[in-house]
């Protein structure tokens, strides 16, 4: 039994550690997101001349071969700074995609450009109808030789006005909501036929609705197998909501410190209001909130990290506790600061709407506990 | 026990229906959703009111008000919230107005009120401080009298809707012996007077509602004080209680509750109706029972008050369990929204964009958070409760 952290994790977190402290603070965030595509190119390089883009990628391309720890422990630290850096977006999910399922080629021609920072990808899986249903894909991918044509419209696409190359789920056959006969393709961004919109998130980045009209791909393109996509974006969203839990983990614990830590300075009736026996015990609440999910993330990185049968019902329970305890932290958070908790100079806005947006990101809370539900006890 | 209407009621259900369906017309309706026409659009719909003597159903007849039994407030207050009416400002008509009927002088009534039935005056609230928040007795803005003037100086916080008041109405330290409830009084301050500044503050929901008002020797006429000086905090006690009756929102909750129904019977889940979904129904009928429970709770408070009861401690738990309810139907709705909640306020239509709902439904959300802190918060509630009703 042992809960701590190798040398080389413990190095990488600190030094993930270390820029969001020196280089992240939150002014420097609001700056950030103020730009047109509410993230730093410059620290982009920077994170790759530190390595992480090549965390979770393997050896033989470059990458440090790390596992679900090491991303864990990073994601972490990017959540203390709500680091708007498409991390997730083009490292974890666009290149999570590649590495699960992509040809030989592929791999070795894009993940070496991940790694040196000079591909910036996107993951376009959201329909407007789908909620929380991946599998629920009307954009047609249709075959006509060698080529397979496109037609369709993906939302909310994270990192989608920035990224150099997509990868799209889009249906090749089956019903509408089928697992089956889904297919994922890399289309470049500037293909004929790719029609971006952006806006704006509550989270401050910046995403885009992507339309596709007769675009053209060549079917050696294709990520994985034809219809068979499914197979290979489930075990990577799987690892992308682990990431998102510890990304979570690390804003639920800046929430409660700085509620814990307001509380012990802001007075009212001449004492600290962390001297009424009220809030103390709704901290205590919030502070084991924290340590629940904690352990449940430990846990499904656990099960990940040795391949374990429990992997899917426990990354749903992790869900499940970071959307409900999510929720009750952040909610204290602005209650317990009252009229500053309000404010959107205050950073604890800007944590809660990251969370919010966490949860939405691949189901909410309800889905996850349906999902669990039907694993554990449906006959 | 009987909770039905008499036919009279029913008829007067039916005029006030009408009258909304009518005056609160769709370019009224386009204005106030338009940041930049809402002051003019509230006062054009306020007047409206005024103009059909319904502008103050909580006032005595002798001063504006309507003469209106409980329950006939209680369907009008319902039928406004079922037509999607907001409330009006309440500042003017449900805070200061009262304090100016029950406490100022004859001078004063004549002098204010007109305005503020007519909503030519836009008043704000000036009692929170950086320092004085729940603990609002601890307030430091200093008025020293001068003659026929007092000399103002200090700081306000949180004031809604200061960028476009004419007036504020302010509780300020005249006095620091003894208790420190006791040196407080209560100005009306014209908003234009020199050394008076206002410093907007952006809340979680991007808007612009919320400000600091600095007050930089501003000189205020003696005649602007009301009752007694010292004696401010009775009458803003008075006030406050008034406030919390109106804050739990009932109808507001159950007309906003029967919306998200609908948004979610039209979201698709998985191939169905979200709204056939187990886990959300619980959700929902969660909501729906305690907002059953208190609306009822709302006409026992309705029906002590009509018998000449005073609203106590009942209104303390109004406003919790109102609040509570307005955020557990906010929250459900953003679960209805998914992944639209996250959108903000933009050029794009609701085509482009594929959804329709989600911006507004997080902006109401995020503003939500206030309402257990705002009006006296929840824990403050809870301990008048506590205190009052239980003994402790
Ligand atoms: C089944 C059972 C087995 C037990 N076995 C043993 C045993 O083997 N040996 C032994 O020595 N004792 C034993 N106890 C006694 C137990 O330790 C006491 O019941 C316990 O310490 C609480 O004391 P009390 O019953 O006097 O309740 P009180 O202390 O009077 O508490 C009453 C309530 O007030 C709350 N409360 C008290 N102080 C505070 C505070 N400061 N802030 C907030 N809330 C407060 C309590 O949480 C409780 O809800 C047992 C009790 C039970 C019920
Ligand atoms: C949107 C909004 C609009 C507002 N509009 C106005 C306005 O127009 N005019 C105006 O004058 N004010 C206004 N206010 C101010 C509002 O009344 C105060 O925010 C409120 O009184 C709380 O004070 P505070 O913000 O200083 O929080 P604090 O008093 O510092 O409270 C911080 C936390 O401590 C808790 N707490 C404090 N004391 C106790 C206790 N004894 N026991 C347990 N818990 C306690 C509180 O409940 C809260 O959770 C507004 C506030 C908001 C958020």
């Amino acid at each position: 039994m042992n809960f701590e952290f190798t040398e080389e994790q413990g190095m990488l977190r600190d030094s993930v550690a270390r820029f969001v402290q020196d280089s992240y603070d939150f002014d420097t965030r609001c700056k950030i997101a103020a730009t047109d595509e509410a993230m730093s190119r410059e620290n982009w390089q920077t994170f790759a001349e530190l390595g992480w883009l090549s965390v979770p990628f393997a050896e033989s391309h470059g990458g440090f071969g790390g596992g679900p720890v090491d991303t864990m422990v990073m994601m972490e630290e990017f959540g203390k700074g709500i680091v708007l850096e498409p991390y997730l977006a083009t490292v974890l999910l666009f290149g999570g995609l590649l590495q699960r399922g992509g040809s030989v080629e592929q791999q070795a021609e894009i993940i070496p450009r991940i790694i040196e920072g000079g591909c910036q990808g996107a993951f376009a899986y959201l329909e407007r109808q789908s909620r929380h249903q991946l599998a629920d894909i009307k954009t047609t991918a249709t075959v006509e030789g060698d080529q397979l044509v496109l037609n369709g419209e993906k939302v909310v696409v994270f990192n989608g006005a920035s990224a150099d190359q997509l990868i799209v789920a889009a249906r090749s056959s089956g019903e509408q909501s089928d697992e089956a006969g889904i297919t994922l393709v890399l289309v470049p961004a500037d293909a004929a036929g790719v029609e971006r919109t952006a806006y704006r998130l509550m989270d401050g980045q910046v995403v885009a609705n992507i339309t596709f009209s007769n675009v053209q791909v060549p079917v050696a393109d294709i990520v994985g197998e034809l219809d068979n996509g499914y197979a290979v974006m489930s075990p990577v969203i799987t690892q992308a909501n682990v990431a998102l839990a510890a990304e979570a983990l690390g804003i639920m614990g800046q929430l409660n410190a700085k509620t814990l830590e307001y509380t012990k300075t802001r007075k009212q009736f001449d004492v600290a209001i962390g001297s009424f026996q009220a809030l103390q015990h709704r901290m205590v609440d919030t502070f084991m909130a924290y340590e629940q999910v904690k352990s449940l993330l430990y846990r499904a990185v656990c099960e990940l990290d040795g391949a374990g049968d429990d992997v899917t019902a426990c990354v749903h329970a992790l869900q499940v506790l970071v959307d409900r305890n999510g929720r009750k932290i952040f909610g204290e958070a602005i209650q317990l600061h009252g009229g500053m908790g309000i404010t959107d100079e205050l950073d604890i806005g800007h944590y809660a709407k990251r969370l919010m947006m966490i949860n939405t990101t691949f189901g909410n809370g309800d889905y996850h506990q349906a999902k669990f539900n039907e694993l554990r006890y449906s006959a | 026990m009987d909770t039905s209407f008499a036919p009279e009621d029913l008829a007067f259900r039916d005029e006030v229906r009408a009258f909304f369906a009518e005056a609160y017309d769709a370019d009224l309706q386009a204005r106030l959703n338009n940041l930049d026409t809402f002051k003019d659009a509230v006062i054009d719909w306020q007047k409206r009111l005024y103009k059909q003597g319904w502008i103050a159903p909580g006032w005595p007849k002798e001063y504006g008000g309507t003469g209106w039994n409980a329950t006939q407030k209680f369907i009008f207050e319902t039928e406004r919230s079922t037509a999607g009416i907001r409330d009006v400002i309440p500042f003017g008509l449900n805070m200061v107005g009262p304090v100016i009927y029950a406490f100022g002088n004859e001078e004063q009534k004549a002098r204010f009120l007109p305005g503020i039935l007519q909503s030519d005056d836009w008043w704000c609230q000036g009692y929170s401080e950086p320092g004085a928040g729940s603990d609002l007795a601890s307030l430091k803005t200093r008025a020293v009298r001068e003659g026929d003037e007092y000399v103002v100086t200090g700081a306000k916080i949180w004031t809604s809707y200061a960028q476009y008041a004419d007036w504020i109405f302010c509780l300020v330290r005249t006095s620091s012996e003894g208790k420190k409830q006791n040196g407080i009084s209560f100005l009306l301050i014209d908003m234009k007077s020199p050394g008076i500044k206002v410093n907007p503050i952006v809340s979680i929901d991007n808007h612009h509602s919320l400000n600091e008002v600095e007050f930089n020797e501003v000189r205020v006429p003696v005649a602007n004080l009301i009752g007694e000086q010292d004696k401010g905090w009775t009458y803003a006690k008075a006030l406050l209680a008034h406030e919390r009756t109106a804050i739990a929102g009932v109808a507001d909750s159950k007309r906003s509750l029967a919306e998200t129904r609908a948004f979610a019977e039209r979201e698709v889940n998985g191939g169905k109706s979200l709204l056939s979904d187990p886990l959300f129904q619980k959700r929902l009928s969660d909501i729906e029972i305690e907002l059953m429970a208190l609306e009822f709770t709302e006409l026992r408070v309705l029906a002590t008050v009509a018998a000449g009861g005073a609203p106590g401690a009942e209104s303390s738990m109004l406003k919790i369990k109102g609040t509570e309810m307005q955020q557990a139907v906010q929250e459900l709705r953003m679960d209805v929204a998914a992944y639209y909640q996250g959108v903000l306020p933009n050029e794009l239509t609701a085509e482009q964009l594929g959804h329709d709902f989600g911006s507004q439904a997080r902006q109401t959300y995020m503003y939500g958070r206030a309402s257990t802190i705002y009006g006296g918060s929840n824990e403050v509630q809870k301990n008048i409760i506590a205190k009052a009703v239980l003994g402790l």
